[in-house]
């Protein structure tokens, strides 16, 4: 019998005014599995996995994650975001805190730990992200890769069961890209369940177990990488493949 | 004509410069009631005297500005500072103060006027940034009851003179049954006067901050007021602080208003002080030159906080 899936979403509609943003979407992710979401621009992607973790609310349709129905619930929605990290594509770093202390935050204040475990749990993941010598730096004096790995690490330091990426490498400069895969594809190879917004063809093809394709608010296809990136099934799915390879 | 004025940079500054200086030539002419008149010319028309007495003025002040240019930046500053001074001094001496008065009267002028001042400012600021912080949170409400209370109160106390509020607050109060004394009524006033003042400030700062940081703060699990206490409002204090700066300076002199429901601040003995002897302007200036000693104190005060709130931006 499979595992219960971590994520569910059945049937999900959402509307900003008359703009349909997402139809219809339904989707399970099982817990170690990881999921890439693609499409073009405007098409829900970022809709999508921000309404997984309640950053925005849905009209209509049922999501749970770790067995959890999302509402609009305060108290629900902040047990569904201890279980979930996300890393924005704008880093979204406190600036007016040092690194060690962006990390640290969280596990202190929302967690409960003590200053001295937070600060053990984040030196570990700070660590692991290849980063713990800027510890004590503010963010602005990171690159943009840096920074991006701090992220992570932040979000790791909460200890979640999944991890969500909003196009985590489209505000990095060309040679900070591969920094972030990196960190993202040793995070998958542990086990981590991700949902990464991203259009990183190669980073799919590496670490995906399954590819899901949008275009205006609908799943149009969803298919393993190497199905998905050699045969696509759908018209819009084989337009925006090629205008990817340009 | 833009265009003649624009395109040539040396042209425009000889053009601004002369421009300056026929202005404070006319100026001086129109201030001027007393030239300067040697016996030789007492016989010609009074206005070419102010004139000439102008243009020697004007060139003066020219030469003095050119002097000053040749110093180093701090200097500059320094000197300018101390030429203005100079000349506000000189222009309290041509009252013919009497020096002995002042001496007489400042100590109270201190420990009454100067306590009571700092005492009524100190209050209302800590609880005008308390409604300030409060009013900020309420005006960015989705809630409309919560959101209509706000903009009321700030469109209320924002609409209505200072004066008025404290009139009305110290008079009107006692009319429903609730007899309020002359220093609670002005606290009162200042603060609610000034809390609706700084919410806009508050909510304007709080408003620059973007939303990525409160989505961040959110998607770590952190509740909405631990967001804006922890993440949010670290950051809006950098812009929230030189504004406030600024109001707690102008509350500091607004606190005079008080003076007219009888409260024994500075500008109260500043006015009666000098009644019996008839040493008004004495009192004046000594009272001004304390509020001014004070809004100093609260300028240095504002830069050093801005220092502090300014680290994480430095490289």
């Amino acid at each position: 019998m499979p595992a219960e899936p971590l994520v569910t979403l059945s049937g999900v509609h959402k509307s900003f005014g008359a703009f349909k943003a997402l139809s219809d979407i339904t989707l399970s992710v099982a817990p170690g599995e990881k999921v890439v979401v693609c499409g073009p621009s405007g098409s829900g992607k970022s809709t999508m996995i921000r309404c997984i973790n309640g950053l925005e609310p849905y009209q209509q349709g049922k999501i749970t994650v770790a067995g959890r129905y999302l509402t609009e619930e305060e108290e629900v929605g902040s047990a569904v975001r201890q279980e979930v990290g996300m890393v924005f594509q704008s880093f979204n770093l406190f600036p007016h805190l040092t690194i060690l202390e962006n990390c640290i935050l969280a596990p202190q204040w929302v967690q409960g730990k003590s200053r001295d475990e937070a600060v053990e749990t984040a030196r570990r993941y700070l660590k692991r992200v290849d980063i713990l010598e800027q510890a004590d730096k503010y963010p602005i004096q990171l690159s943009g890769g840096q920074q991006q790995r701090v992220a992570i690490a932040r979000a790791l330091c909460m200890a979640p069961r999944l991890m969500l990426f909003d196009e985590p490498t489209s505000a990095l400069d060309p040679e900070m890209v591969k920094e972030v895969l990196d960190v993202m594809t040793d995070l998958a190879r542990e086990g981590m369940t991700m949902i990464c917004v991203t259009h990183e063809m190669g980073f799919a093809q590496a670490v995906a177990d399954r590819v899901i394709f949008m275009d205006r608010g609908r799943i149009v296809e969803q298919a393993p990488p190497r199905a998905f990136f050699t045969a696509p099934q759908s018209a819009r799915a084989q337009e925006f493949l090629a205008q990817l390879l340009h | 004509m833009m265009r003649y004025l624009l395109a040539d940079p040396a042209r425009l500054r000889r053009i601004g410069l002369g421009f300056g200086f026929v202005i404070l030539v006319a100026v001086l002419t129109l201030v001027n009631q007393k030239p300067w008149t040697p016996e030789a010319l007492s016989g010609l028309n009074p206005w070419v005297l102010r004139l000439g007495t102008a243009l020697v003025l004007a060139l003066l002040v020219m030469a003095n500005i050119r002097a000053l240019g040749l110093l180093p930046r701090a200097a500059q500053v320094w000197g300018v500072w101390i030429e203005l001074f100079l000349l506000l001094m000189a222009f309290f001496w041509s009252f013919d103060l009497s020096f002995s008065f002042i001496a007489r009267k400042i100590g109270f002028l201190i420990t009454q006027g100067v306590a009571m001042t700092l005492y009524i400012s100190a209050l209302s600021i800590l609880i005008a940034t308390v409604i300030a912080l409060v009013g900020a949170v309420a005006k960015m409400s989705k809630n409309g009851v919560i959101y209509g209370l706000a903009s009321f109160y700030t469109s209320l106390f924002r609409g209505l003179p200072l004066l008025m509020q404290i009139y009305i607050i110290y008079l009107g109060l006692p009319q429903v049954g609730y007899v309020i004394g002359a220093v609670p009524a002005g606290v009162l006033a200042l603060s609610l006067c000034y809390g609706a003042y700084m919410t806009e400030i508050f909510r304007a700062g709080i408003e620059s901050i973007p939303r990525g940081q409160s989505e961040g703060a959110t998607a770590l699990g952190l509740a909405p007021a631990q967001s804006m206490v922890l993440v949010i409002l670290p950051q809006a204090m950098r812009i929230i602080i030189p504004p406030t700066g600024n109001q707690f300076i102008a509350m500091l002199k607004d606190s005079s208003l008080v003076s007219v429901v009888g409260v024994w601040e500075l500008m109260y003995l500043a006015r009666t002080q000098g009644q019996t002897e008839f040493r008004h302007i004495e009192m004046l200036i000594t009272a001004s030159m304390i509020y001014w000693l004070l809004s100093i104190g609260l300028e240095y005060a504002q830069s050093r906080i801005e220092a502090r709130f300014g680290r994480s931006n430095a490289r």
